[in-house]
Parts: structure tokens; sequence; C-alpha cells
């Protein structure tokens, strides 16, 4: 493969030359693919980091909604029996668990220490609520327990992170879109560049063909060029992108979405594939126009 | 080598070319004459396939070009070699890499094949010429650079369009003993020129036949020429 690629881009040379070099318009396919390419690091981010998101985000809605119920230590037995009654005739409600004593001591022994009294104490009792994908009606759910279980506090602080992670969802949709869009931006501009040049050396292309040369070489001139310049483009445009990421302040909390904008771990290297997307597209995009414009002329 | 059977043309309008039948054969050395505008390079165009018959045959090398595609006619036109009448530079490469076009797009490594090129720009005189861009050149330096072009693939058939049409005389005179020269080492060849005087020298010094194109027909020069 390597020595394929080496052997086309030495050999070559001598195709290349051939075509008469364009200081202005190959400078002009240089910038517009390094600006593609600085604008595709952007898109690859906004979707890398809004998949985190929302995946991070779903992963909590997955979690338990909690019922605490507070009641006097006698009925406190037969609250919590009601509740899960409650919750298990609840449809939407996969499954629903009071804390044992261990469990809650656990879960407070950060803020009081492990050698909480519990027992002696009026704690409220937990319990662990998880719901299904469809979840369940929270409004007649509380309705219902207000009724029965006059002790019990629904706490479903998670649910409003719901749309959240539709939005998120959405967003890397978006961000994917984006980078289509730019390829195809991309494939447009160096299919015109491939045309107006083609166009320009129609009097080269000629005496080419006179003097015996075949469609192939000829359009090999045009998709070497524009291939290399593709590539230096989206190498200057990406390395100047990923600069760009690098120097975003980090943040180290599980904070915000553009604290957390930056590419992460081996996301780093995805990067690296947007030259290579960038030279395939002009390599494709020039071949396709160089046979249009060699079937074309005569 | 090169076969018309009642080949005509026309680029559109009327008939420019009726009823052409000839064969080149291997070796010889033809003229075709006729006044300007009678067809001359039209008819050159037709034999290196740069123009299809609208009627009649024509064979290259004892091929149909109607058969073929444009690839096909690219490597047809490796074994001819043309020197065309307005020369048909590259103006943004030197002299020495336009003769070695030929060899560039037929993918062939050029450094290894320097020492022919550079026997075949001493025998055209432009050795001291090889880095000048093809506008610099004055046109018996053209001549002889688009003549250098025509060989250095080695063809066995040469065509040439007016070889001599801007030079003096004695350039002409110069390049006609080239072609007289190649002719002697085996090749066809075929010289498209009104320039009576030339085909009389030609004449003393080459076993040619002059054709001439007049009213659309080709015929044989008669003993005059
Ligand atoms: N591409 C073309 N389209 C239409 N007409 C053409 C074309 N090329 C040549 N002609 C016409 O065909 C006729 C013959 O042209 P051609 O070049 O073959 O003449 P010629 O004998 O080579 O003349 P000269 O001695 O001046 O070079 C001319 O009237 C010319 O105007
Ligand atoms: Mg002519």
């Amino acid at each position: 493969m390597w020595v394929a690629v080496k052997g086309w881009l030495a050999s070559d040379g001598q195709a290349d030359r051939v075509v008469p070099p364009t200081g202005f318009t190959a400078n002009l396919t240089v910038f517009a693919s390094a600006a593609m390419a600085f604008l595709a690091v952007f898109a690859l981010a906004l979707s890398l980091a809004a998949g985190r998101l929302a995946d991070r985000w779903a992963e909590e809605l997955a979690r338990s909604a909690t019922l605490r119920i507070s009641a006097p230590a006698e009925q406190m037995a037969t609250q919590t029996e009601a509740a899960l009654r409650v919750l298990r005739q609840t449809p939407g409600v996969a499954s629903a668990r009071a804390l044992s004593q261990e469990e809650q001591a656990a879960l407070l022994a950060p803020w009081f220490g492990a050698e909480l009294p519990l027992d002696q104490l009026p704690v409220p009792q937990l319990i662990e609520v998880i719901e299904t994908a469809q979840g369940y009606d929270t409004a007649g759910l509380r309705l219902r327990l207000s009724a029965e279980v006059p002790g019990a506090v629904l706490d479903d602080h998670t649910r409003w992170r719901r749309p959240l992670v539709e939005a998120a969802d959405s967003l890397r949709r978006l961000g994917l879109l984006s980078i289509l869009l730019i390829t195809g931006a991309m494939a447009a501009m160096i299919t015109l560049a491939a045309n107006a040049a083609l166009a320009a050396n129609g009097q080269v292309i000629e005496v080419l063909r006179l003097v015996g040369g075949q469609d192939r070489f000829i359009a090999r001139a045009f998709v070497r060029r524009f291939t290399l310049r593709a590539l230096i483009g989206g190498c200057v445009g990406m390395a100047l992108g990923v600069l760009g990421m690098a120097l975003l302040p980090q943040s180290a909390d599980q904070g915000g979405f553009l604290t957390g904008l930056s590419f992460q771990g081996a996301g780093w290297l995805f990067p690296l594939a947007i030259p290579a997307l960038g030279a395939a597209v002009a390599f494709a995009a020039t071949r396709y126009a160089a046979g249009r414009v060699l079937k074309g002329l005569s | 080598m090169i076969e018309l059977e009642n080949v005509a043309y026309s680029y559109g309008g009327g008939e420019l070319l009726s009823d052409i039948s000839v064969r080149l054969q291997p070796g010889s050395f033809h003229f075709l004459t006729g006044p300007s505008g009678a067809g001359k390079t039209t008819l050159l165009k037709l034999c290196y396939g740069a123009l299809l018959p609208t009627a009649g045959v024509l064979r290259l090398f004892e091929t149909d070009l109607r058969g073929l595609d444009r690839d096909q006619v690219a490597l047809m036109r490796r074994r001819i070699g043309v020197v065309h009448q307005d020369c048909r530079f590259l103006d943004h490469l030197p002299l020495a890499d336009n003769v070695a076009l030929p060899l560039m797009v037929s993918g062939r490594e050029v450094a290894q094949e320097a020492a022919n090129l550079a026997e075949l720009l001493a025998w055209v005189g432009l050795t001291n010429r090889a880095d000048a861009r093809p506008p610099e050149l004055s046109g018996g330096e053209r001549q002889r650079a688009a003549l250098a072009r025509a060989l250095i693939m080695s063809p066995d058939v040469i065509l040439a369009d007016e070889p001599t049409g801007n030079v003096d005389w004695e350039m002409s005179q110069r390049l006609l003993q080239l072609l007289v020269e190649l002719n002697r080492m085996g090749k066809t060849v075929l010289i498209a020129s009104h320039d009576l005087q030339l085909i009389r020298s030609a004449k003393t010094q080459v076993q040619a036949r002059v054709l001439r194109i007049s009213n659309r027909r080709l015929q044989l020069a008669g003993a005059d020429l």
C-alpha cells in the first residue's frame, strides 16, 4: 500500500509537470480545504461531546427514583408495605425495593460517620424505584401515594433530564450531519476547482492527446494535484482545529457542556481521519470531474 | 502503413475531401501539396486519427480507426511522429521537456532516455537551446524542435505539416535533409507542403511521389514536379 502510494507520488512528478502550475487557484484550494478541516474538527468535537453527555444523562435517567417515607416509627413498616404495594401496581415501574438498614447507613456514612445508630434515629425509609423505558405517570402515582401512604414523598429529580438527553442526542446528530455537509461542500468545491482547471488547460490537454496521452495519464496530472492540495490544506486546518481544542479551558469536574467540549482520550485520534477523508474526497471529485471533461473534449 | 479507401471528409458543410484512395508503403516518401485551404492539414489529421473519415475506410498499421476508443487511438499515435503546422508546444515547459513529452505521457522514465534525448537534440542542432521555453525560440528552432519531438518515440511513420512553413530557404533545406536522412533509415515520410521549390529540390535527393489535392480529390502530380 505504502509502496504504491510512494510510487504514485514519485513517478507522477512527471505527470504533474505537464500541467502548468497555477499559484493562485492552488492556494485557494489549499485554503478552502484547511477551512473545511478546521470546521470539521469542531463538528466532530461537538458530536463526540454531545454523545458523551447524552450517554451520561441517559445512564442517570435509568437510575432509580427515590420514594422517601417519613412516618412515626410504629407506622414505618406498614407504610413501607403499602408504598411497595402501590408501586408494584403502578404501570411503568419495573421494580421497587426498600433499602435495608445497612444500605441506608452506607448512604449516610459520608455525612454522619459509620457508627450512626440508625435504629434510634427517625431516619426516613428509602425505597428505590426503577422505572421501565416508558416510565410511569408521576402525577397519578403522587395522587395515589398521598391517599394511601401519607408519609411518602416521591423524589424523581432525574426525570427533568429526559428532554435534555433528547437535546444532546439531536446535538450529536447535528454534529454528524455537519460533518457530512462539510464533506459534501468540500466535494463540490474541489469539483468546481478541478472543472475550472481542466477548462483552463484545454490547450494543454489537446497537446497531450496529440502526443499520445491517454485519459488516465491526463486525469492523473490533475487528480494528483488536487489530492495533494486537499491533503495539505486538511492537515493544516486539522492541526489548527486541534490546537484550538487543546487550548480550550479544561475543567476536571463533571461539569458543563462547554468545558467538556474538548476531545477525550482516544478521541484525540479521530481528527487524524479528517485530512485523509478530505484527500479521499478530492481524489474522487477530481477523478469524476476529469472523467466528465475528458469525455466531453472530442 | 497508412491506407485510405474512398475516404471522404466534411467539417459539416459540403465535402472538403472526396473519394480519396491512397496507400503509403513502408519506407516511401510522399509529398502532399495543393493550394491553401485545399485540405492538406485535414488529410493529415485523418491519418493520425484526430479526425474520423465521414465516409470510406482508413487503416493505420492494418487497423481500422473507427473501431478504436480514445485511449486506443492514443496508443496508435505513439507509433506515428507528427510535426504539426503550428508545432503545438507546452509553453511552460523547456524545449527539452517538450521534446520528451511523448515519453512522459507514455509513462516512460525520461531520465532513462536522457542519452537518446541528447542525441536527438544534437542531431537537430538544438543542444544549446534545451533549456529555452518555446516562446523564446525562432521559427526554425521551433520547427526543428517539433521534428525532434516527432522522432523521440522512434516511430515508423513521420507526418510533417508544412515543416518549412516559416523558415528561410537555407533552414528549409536543412530540415528537408533531416527528413531525407530519416527516410534513408527506413522511415515512411509524408510531408504536406505548398512549397514547390522545396519539392523539386527534394526530388533530386530522394525518390518521392507527389500527391496533389485539387477539387477535393487526390491526384498523383506529373513529372513537372
Ligand atoms: N475545425 C474546422 N472546422 C471547420 N472548418 C475547418 C476546420 N479546420 C479547417 N477547416 C476548413 O477546412 C478547409 C481546409 O483546411 P486545412 O487546414 O485542411 O487546409 P490546408 O490545405 O492545410 O491549408 P494551408 O495550406 O493553409 O495549411 C479550410 O477551408 C478550413 O477553413
Ligand atoms: Mg495546413
